[in-house]
């Protein structure tokens, strides 16, 4: 046979085999993993590549899903749907049965649960011995994440030590850990959110309703759109208003804000990504603004 | 440039490279330089830099503070790690490793090379050729980074004087003559103001090369260079029969990716290190079959016959000329633990997808990072360079580095503490 090695890979096409092959590196070293899916555009596309890289094959992990209980009813009802579709085992843990057993405490009602995650993953990472977890997490989504290695060593405690990470050289990862350490492997840390969308429409992925252009109740808060829902009603002098808006990022609704858009399709919002003037979790995550450091701080604490 | 708003006519695929440089060089400000002007850098992003340069007592906007990373480096105000950064430019995706310049780091310029296809050098024209321009040169020659591109910093600096910027091209020549670096290229730019970065700018017309950005675009993209012999690592084995399909009770589907070369339904195989041969029955992708596959696909093989295949074989095509199979390499060695390299000690070594117990044989010397000379050791502390022997418990089948990265290279790992502990880069099986 003749050579080819003139053709090159386009970059989704290389992003693609670099996300399988970093799959199947977690199935072939680790006894036990998980891949971790909320119903959110990322993971959605993790449970693509899963497929191109394990098919005829069952997937050598099941979904696993931590839940707040603070999720939008679109997207949980659209990943009891994927999972099924897909045939493959869904684990779901909540939030709220470590707030039962004593583990979360809120300070206060309406404290956000989004970080209490982090607590409840742990846990469930106990109860079924998981070596592994993989997720969806991108390295252009925030500073602390750029310098996370693809394969992230977590000690018993779920923490991530900036300084004592494992060198990542060529593709030769180690998931190498003792028992109760475990690895987060992320398989589309080098993707954007350009990436992202540009994969879903390649693939013809389908996803939640609520990340295309719909009218929703919202409250303003400073260049944030607060969506008014049974979490987060709006208060007593708030002006709500009926806007045309859609997600960016999905997650916990007391810390997810959408957008205002008009992009009611794929390609739209691919023209929008490409222009847009704010980044992902600038313009969506109401807790990443805390401060600064707001990342590394919960990565250390064991966050995803 | 074409901005990102005009998206991919043409997909000229990825291009890994590799930035080196301190602070001093203006390295974070050239990648500041490269985001701001392809418009990567979004307004609150920018916002943000600007409060913080304002609250450091700056006049304009300091675009190194965009490659400012972790807190407990801002606090230290040094960069301990390797960081990733990304941008496009609607023709090409574009991953930056960012590897802090110091000597002190030279572990992390290692693991940034190790996936590059390209290398910027900086080089501050106020300074010329540097002890660290000969190191970074040295160290990116090693990883065998095929493209070397010297970046004449600061030109602004030096009145853009051509006169500056030839001499400064005319001493890293000679240098690099002396470590066999043949693939330079050069260019004068200034990170600050911009020019030959995206934009040419009107101060240096004596200079008619392409500008940086068009460099970019142009490089050749990963690994396709030369025909080089297919080698498929497998990963994992795909064996589906608890499926309710009867017709995948037979499936056997040998799963990696193509780390060189390329395949094709009917082609002649040998699996290493049995030996055995076969024939390719299907290439698939996602259980279909896609007939023909080459460098950086992952994919799925199906062998026409029954033959005992797992994870940590290698598939490679019978016609081509064979890696070696062999339990003795002669290797360079990079040390990245604070813990030394204990002579006596029992390691593990990851190479392709095959681990094996590994011992050191012998030092044969190792490098003097600041004067590049050889000198004698019997021990590695981090951040040496050595060559060694070392010999394996199980074979591998091995090429050298310099003929194959994927098939060359090889991760050491400390089962103590299951740390990545040393990289290495096959010179010969013995």
């Amino acid at each position: 046979m003749t050579m080819t090695a003139t053709k090159t890979l386009s970059h989704l096409d290389w992003l693609e085999a670099e996300a399988i092959h970093i799959m199947r590196e977690v199935a072939g070293q680790c006894s036990n993993p998980a891949l971790l899916f909320s119903g959110g555009k990322d993971s959605i596309c993790m449970l693509r590549l899963a497929e191109k890289a394990f098919r005829p094959g069952k997937f050598p992990f099941p979904l696993v899903h931590v839940d707040t209980g603070h999720n939008y009813a679109e997207v949980i009802a659209f990943r009891d749907k994927r999972a099924a579709e897909l045939g493959e085992r869904l684990i779901v843990r909540s939030v709220e049965d470590s707030m039962k057993r004593g583990t979360v405490v809120l300070k206060h009602p309406g404290e956000s649960r989004n970080k209490h995650q982090s607590v409840t993953l742990l846990e469930t990472i106990a109860e079924f011995e998981f070596d592994a977890c993989i997720g969806g997490a991108r390295r252009d989504e925030e500073k602390a994440r750029a310098k996370e290695r693809i394969f992230s060593f977590r000690d018993e405690f779920g923490g991530w030590d900036p300084k004592n990470q494992r060198p990542e050289l060529w593709n030769l990862f180690n998931a190498r850990c003792h028992k109760g350490e475990n690895i987060r492997a992320f398989p589309i840390s080098n993707w954007t959110e350009l990436d992202v969308w540009q994969y879903i429409e390649r693939e013809g992925l389908e996803l939640p309703s609520i990340y295309f252009a719909h009218t929703r109740p919202v409250v303003r808060k400073g260049a944030s759109l607060v969506p008014v829902t049974d979490v987060t009603p709006a208060k007593p002098g708030d002006a709500i208003e009926d806007v045309r808006v859609r997600f960016r990022t999905v997650g916990d609704i007391t810390c997810t804000a959408p957008v205002e858009s008009d992009a009611d399709t794929v390609a739209k919002i691919i023209e929008e990504t490409a222009t847009t003037t704010i980044t992902e979790r600038g313009a969506t995550r109401l807790d990443d603004q805390a401060s600064e450091a707001a990342m590394e701080q919960r990565k250390k604490e064991g966050y995803f | 440039m074409s901005a990102p708003e005009n998206l991919p006519e043409i997909d000229n695929g990825l291009l890994r490279f590799l930035t080196c440089g301190s602070v001093d060089d203006g390295k974070s400000t050239l990648i500041g330089r490269l985001l701001f002007d392809t418009k990567t850098i979004l307004a609150d992003t920018l916002h943000a830099i600007e409060k913080t340069s304002a609250k450091r007592g700056m006049e304009a906007v300091d675009l190194s503070l965009l490659t400012d990373g972790l807190q407990a480096e801002r606090e230290q105000g040094i960069t301990i790690d390797v960081a990733y950064r990304y941008f496009t430019t609607g023709r090409r995706k574009y991953i930056i490793a960012d590897a802090p310049g110091h000597e002190q780091y030279t572990r992390n310029m290692v693991t940034a090379a190790s996936t590059a296809n390209l290398a910027i050098i900086l080089v501050d024209a106020r300074k010329g050729v540097l002890p660290q321009t000969r190191r970074h040169s040295y160290i990116a020659h090693l990883l065998g980074i095929p493209h070397l591109l010297v970046a004449v910093n600061k030109m602004d600096l030096v009145d853009y004087s051509q006169a500056t910027y030839e001499k400064i091209k005319a001493d890293y020549q000679a240098f690099a003559a002396t470590l066999g670096i043949e693939d330079v290229t050069f260019i004068p730019l200034s990170a600050l103001t911009g020019d030959m970065v995206v934009d040419r700018g009107e101060a240096m017309d004596w200079y008619d090369g392409p500008t940086l950005l068009d460099i970019l675009e142009s490089a050749p993209p990963a690994h396709s260079e030369h025909d080089e012999p297919f080698r498929l690592p497998v990963q994992y084995v795909c064996r589906p029969q608890d499926s309710a399909n009867p017709e995948l009770h037979d499936y056997r589907g040998f799963m990696g990716r193509i780390e060189s070369g390329s395949i094709a339904t009917g082609d002649a195989v040998t699996v290493l290190p049995s030996g055995l041969s076969t024939t390719v029955k299907d290439v698939q992708l996602a259980g279909r079959s896609i007939g023909s596959a080459f460098v950086e696909q992952s994919v799925t093989l199906l062998l026409a016959d029954e033959i005992d295949i797992s994870r940590g074989d290698m598939i490679v095509k019978s016609a081509e000329p064979q890696p070696t199979v062999t339990k003795t390499v002669v290797a360079e060695l990079c040390w990245l633990a604070e813990t030394p390299l204990e002579p006596s000690r029992r390691y593990l070594v990851r190479h392709t997808t095959r681990t094996s117990q590994a011992k050191l044989a012998g030092i044969a010397y190792k490098l003097d990072i600041h004067s590049l000379q050889q000198v004698d050791a019997d021990r590695l502390q981090m951040n040496d360079i050595a060559r060694v022997t070392l010999r394996f418990a199980q074979p591998l089948a091995i090429d050298p580095y310099a003929d194959n990265r994927g098939t060359g290279a090889f991760i050491v790992i400390d089962e103590s503490t299951n740390s990545t502990v040393g990289a290495g880069m096959i010179v010969a099986a013995v």
